[in-house]
């Protein structure tokens, strides 16, 4: 352990901490460009140099230099800060002065370190450098010129995204960031080059020209479109999503987010349902209405229709506090029929150790083996891709795939590509047996393409056998953020009560006279939902739901409300509102509130602490908020006959897995740019 | 500078494989296990090579170059992303990435060249061939390259075709030694002075007796 002096402060720091990390330790700022603490260290650009005494008579790269025993360094120096004058100095020779039409200006690393530790002026009377723009797809605009070749994006791509196609090419003056080959970066990490990116040479394609930063309102949230619960900021001009940023959380999303988190954002302002909608019996057209004008149908519709002829489906971006309204208000109504797997999925909920990633996401960190069963994480979770590439990448652990043959960025062994697999592996003596039974930490992660199947409880059983056979842990990875907050509040079929299927089968042959869909968008809800069922479609786009709807709510999209989520990992996160629904929308749990009270069975609580309370007093562990509150090992599962069918991952289009997503041109250009299919057309409500 | 990379160009061809399977596994089998990224280089000069044995035989002829195809093949073959060949490929200004003529002429014009009249060789050069500097004759024999120090400065003015370095060189002598390689003859390699290495153009002035144990003089 290595001491040493930096400005006068002495501090003892772990071997091989680099100079710069032991400064950032006592709170000292060194400037930087290519260094960033999640990548390796190239030292190309020099800004981080500081004096050693008694070393060379020359500054140093603080960001490559390890902290040696008895060093005296000095951050601020006379010779230091020439230093950062001249290297300053170089890196502007070629920069363009655009800041004033720069999207990265105000917050520009450049922009602050040269006010901070440039020179005042340029001594270099020659021609700038200009060097051709790059066409990297629909998500990143490239202004090359302003690049000063720092290299965190080739990085980037290369060691996180796990996409290594953007290198430094040419040398000298003529070297310039590109793929060289006019590839696009498909990866969908990509948006995080904006971020790493220290100039404005890569900024964002969707927000170029929209706003400066300083004159939108910041407010920190949390992401639904996966189940990893990315934490994220919400930056809004007026109503106006204008862009969406991670935010640091070492524990789920490090510093970076997936690019539907990041881009999807223009679906909120597309295809809203701003106020409420009627059926028209005769036309079959949807017709505007006020709210009592719709509750008041409401009530008249479901006049003399018993309790357990109700059915009610939430979808998967509903918050915690608006399935327990809905939960509360079957109950009140008498009906045992509601579920949220609307993908279909089977698996055993009685215990929350059965649908939970109980490792944690951090916890993929400490493993020493990954068997991934019918999930494709880098569609599924792109954070939890990028987590299982950081360990592969650190500790070359051995990851083995039950399904589909995809590239996950990581090398792997392929198992094989059904159900039948799990058990011959578990048989196995040899091969990748082997290595889980050697290894001390192994993870299983079963994803939905295991469990959306009718054998899906035999599923859940022999994945958990074989996690306790090899010693390891038992992992649900969920593609649904509002999944695990219905599941531990129970919104799953009570006594009695009928499933998905089942609930679909009702309403074909009549014996449920009327469904409660509650943002519910991810199936062919006019195809499947018998047409004699009156259906209530609650939620905030025009999609599969309201398509098919007889009466329709308009709710708050994820940026509109205050709500709970439980990620994959049952860490419970609370979204903040960063602006209003459009029009007569409302929050969610609120029309429901409003709801019942015109079907006489008023739910009793009215503001946002009431209802929290209501939540705590049932399930303590939702007021327990950025915690993971893991779950009891237990046994689950049914022991039952498996199929062979292959397994297949249930996101097929990553770019449009649900209605903000398919509301999104972003998404849609990214779908035909990309290379995906796009026959998930939404259909908007006529 | 070296021509650009044209990506879309006619001339780039589909494939690229290796002629001499055992001298490229025994390029890689050089380098230790798992480093066999390191084969990068040799490799490219032996594709580049390759190319230039074809264009010999081909009408008109060509010189040495890398088709993007055949740094595709280099990093199949070891393993590693084709963004990392395509760096490596255009930071050395020896790998070319475009067609060249049969006889590359790289003229070193830096200073020392500079101030012995490099600027007439290069003159002497355009005028005898008729092409300016980064072009290519019609018929494909010469290309014209300005390029930076060489590290033959002693022997100031010096040029480079292909592997082969010409010092001291005179207008005259320039334009003899283009009018043999027209021909496909073989001029005179180093000095055309006829210094011997880099001692004075009279023989050792210094250091006379390790001339001579050295057999040089």
């Amino acid at each position: 352990m290595p001491k040493l002096t930096i400005n006068g402060m002495d501090i003892e720091v772990e071997r091989g901490t680099s100079i710069l990390q032991a400064a950032e330790q006592l709170g000292i700022e060194v400037p930087r460009f290519c260094y960033h603490d999640r990548l390796s260290v190239p030292a190309n650009c020099r800004m981080c140099l500081v004096e050693v005494e008694g070393g060379p008579p020359k500054p140093v790269a603080s960001c490559a230099m390890a902290c040696g025993e008895g060093m005296v360094v000095k951050t601020d120096s006379p010779m230091v800060q020439k230093a950062r004058k001249g290297v300053m100095e170089m890196l502007l020779i070629n920069h363009p002065l655009d800041c004033p039409i720069c999207d990265q200006g105000g917050e520009c690393d450049l922009q602050d370190q040269a006010v901070a530790y440039g020179f005042d002026r340029s001594r270099f009377h020659e021609n700038k450098r200009a060097v051709p723009d790059k066409e990297l797809g629909p998500l990143i605009k490239t202004i090359m010129t302003r690049c000063i070749n720092c290299t965190r994006c080739v990085r980037f791509a290369e060691e996180v995204a796990g996409t290594p196609v953007i290198g430094q090419m040419n040398r000298g003056e003529d070297a310039e960031i590109g793929t060289f080959i006019d590839e696009l970066v498909k990866t969908e990490l990509s948006g995080n080059l904006i971020d790493v990116c220290p100039v404005g040479a890569l900024t964002s394609k969707p927000y170029a020209f929209k706003a400066r930063s300083w004159e939108l309102r910041k407010t920190d949230t949390i992401d639904v479109h996966d189940a990893v619960g990315s934490n994220i900021r919400v930056d809004v001009r007026g109503r106006e999503v204008m862009r969406i940023l991670p935010r640091l959380h070492e524990d789920v999303n490090e510093e970076w987010i997936s690019d539907r988190t990041r881009f999807a954002y223009d679906g909120l302002n597309k295809g809203r349902l701003d106020r409420p909608y009627i059926r028209d019996e005769n036309s079959g057209k949807l017709k505007e209405a006020s709210w009592d004008e719709a509750f008041a149908f409401i009530a008249g519709k479901l006049k003399g229709v018993k309790g357990d002829q109700i059915g009610a489906l939430a979808g998967d971006l509903c918050d915690v506090e608006s399935m327990v309204a809905l939960k509360d208000l079957m109950s009140a109504l008498g009906s045992p029929h509601m579920d949220c797997r609307t993908d279909g999925a089977l698996f055993d909920v009685s215990q929350r150790a059965g649908y939970l990633f109980n490792s944690t996401i951090s916890g993929i960190e400490a493993a020493d083996a990954i068997v991934l069963i019918g999930t494709n994480p880098r569609l599924e979770a792109s954070m939890v891709n990028a987590r299982i590439r950081k360990v592969w990448l650190e500790k070359r652990i051995k990851i083995g795939v039950i399904g589909e043959v995809v590239d996950l960025t990581y090398p792997y062994t392929h198992l094989g590509k059904g159900p039948q697999d799990i058990e011959s592996l578990m048989k196995a003596k040899d091969g990748f047996a082997k290595i889980l039974k050697e290894a001390k930490n192994p993870l299983i992660i079963v994803g939905q393409g295991a469990l959306i199947r009718e054998d899906g409880l035999a599923v859940q059983h022999a994945v958990r056998e074989l996690a306790e056979h090899f010693g390891g842990t038992y992992n649900v990875l969920h593609t649904a953020a509002s999944r695990v907050g219905a599941l531990d509040i129970g919104f799953v079929p009570g006594e009695g009560g009928r499933d998905f299927h089942s609930i679909l089968e009702g309403t074909k042959d009549g014996t449920l006279k009327a469904l409660y869909l509650l943002g519910a968008d991810e199936f062919d809800a006019r195809g499947e939902i018998g047409w004699k069922t009156f259906t209530i479609y609650q939620g905030h786009h025009g999609d599969h739901g309201a398509a098919r709807a007889d009466v329709i709510l308009p709710g708050a999209a994820y940026t509109e409300k205050d709500g709970l989520y439980v990620n994959t990992e049952g860490r419970v996160q609370q979204a903040k509102r960063a602006s209003f629904p459009p029009g007569e929308a409302r929050e969610d749990w609120k029309i429901l509130r409003a709801l019942s009270e015109t079907l006489g069975k008023t739910l009793p609580y009215d503001t946002d602490v009431q209802i929290r309370e209501r939540i705590c007093r049932e399930w303590p562990h939702l007021g327990a908020i950025d915690q993971v509150v893991s779950a009891e090992p237990a046994k689950f599962g049914k022991k039952g006959k498996l199929s062979k069918e292959p397994f297949r991952s249930p996101v097929t289009h990553y770019y449009l897995t649900n209605p903000i997503c398919r509301a999104s041109d972003t998404m849609r250009a990214c779908t035909r740019d990309f290379g995906v299919e796009d026959n998930h057309i939404a259909e908007a409500a006529e | 500078m070296k021509k650009p990379f044209e990506l879309h160009a006619e001339y780039q061809p589909a494939n690229f494989a290796f002629r001499n399977g055992t001298k490229v596994e025994k390029i890689i089998n050089l380098y230790p296990k798992g480093r066999q990224q390191s084969a990068v280089m040799p490799l490219l000069d032996l594709a580049q090579r390759q190319v230039a044995e074809d264009g010999a035989k081909a009408s008109p002829v060509y010189g040495g170059w890398i088709p993007r195809a055949a740094m595709d093949h280099i990093a199949e073959l070891l393993d590693m992303p084709p963004i990392k060949v395509y760096e490596v490929a255009s930071f050395y200004s020896m790998y070319n990435l475009a067609p060249v003529g049969k006889y590359l002429i790289q003229l070193c014009t830096t200073t020392p060249c500079w101030l012995c009249n490099a600027d007439a060789i290069v003159k002497a050069c355009t005028d005898h061939l008729g092409i300016g500097l980064g072009e290519t004759t019609k018929d494909g024999k010469f290309t014209l390259m300005e390029v930076e120090c060489l590290g033959a400065c002693v022997n100031a003015p010096m040029i480079q075709i292909n592997d082969d370095y010409y010092e001291d060189l005179t207008s005259e002598s320039m334009k003899e030694i283009l009018a043999m390689l027209a021909d496909d003859l073989k001029p005179k390699i180093g000095s055309q002075k006829g210094r011997k290495a880099s001692m004075a153009l009279t023989g050792p002035t210094t250091l006379e007796k390790e001339a001579k144990k050295a057999g040089v003089v």
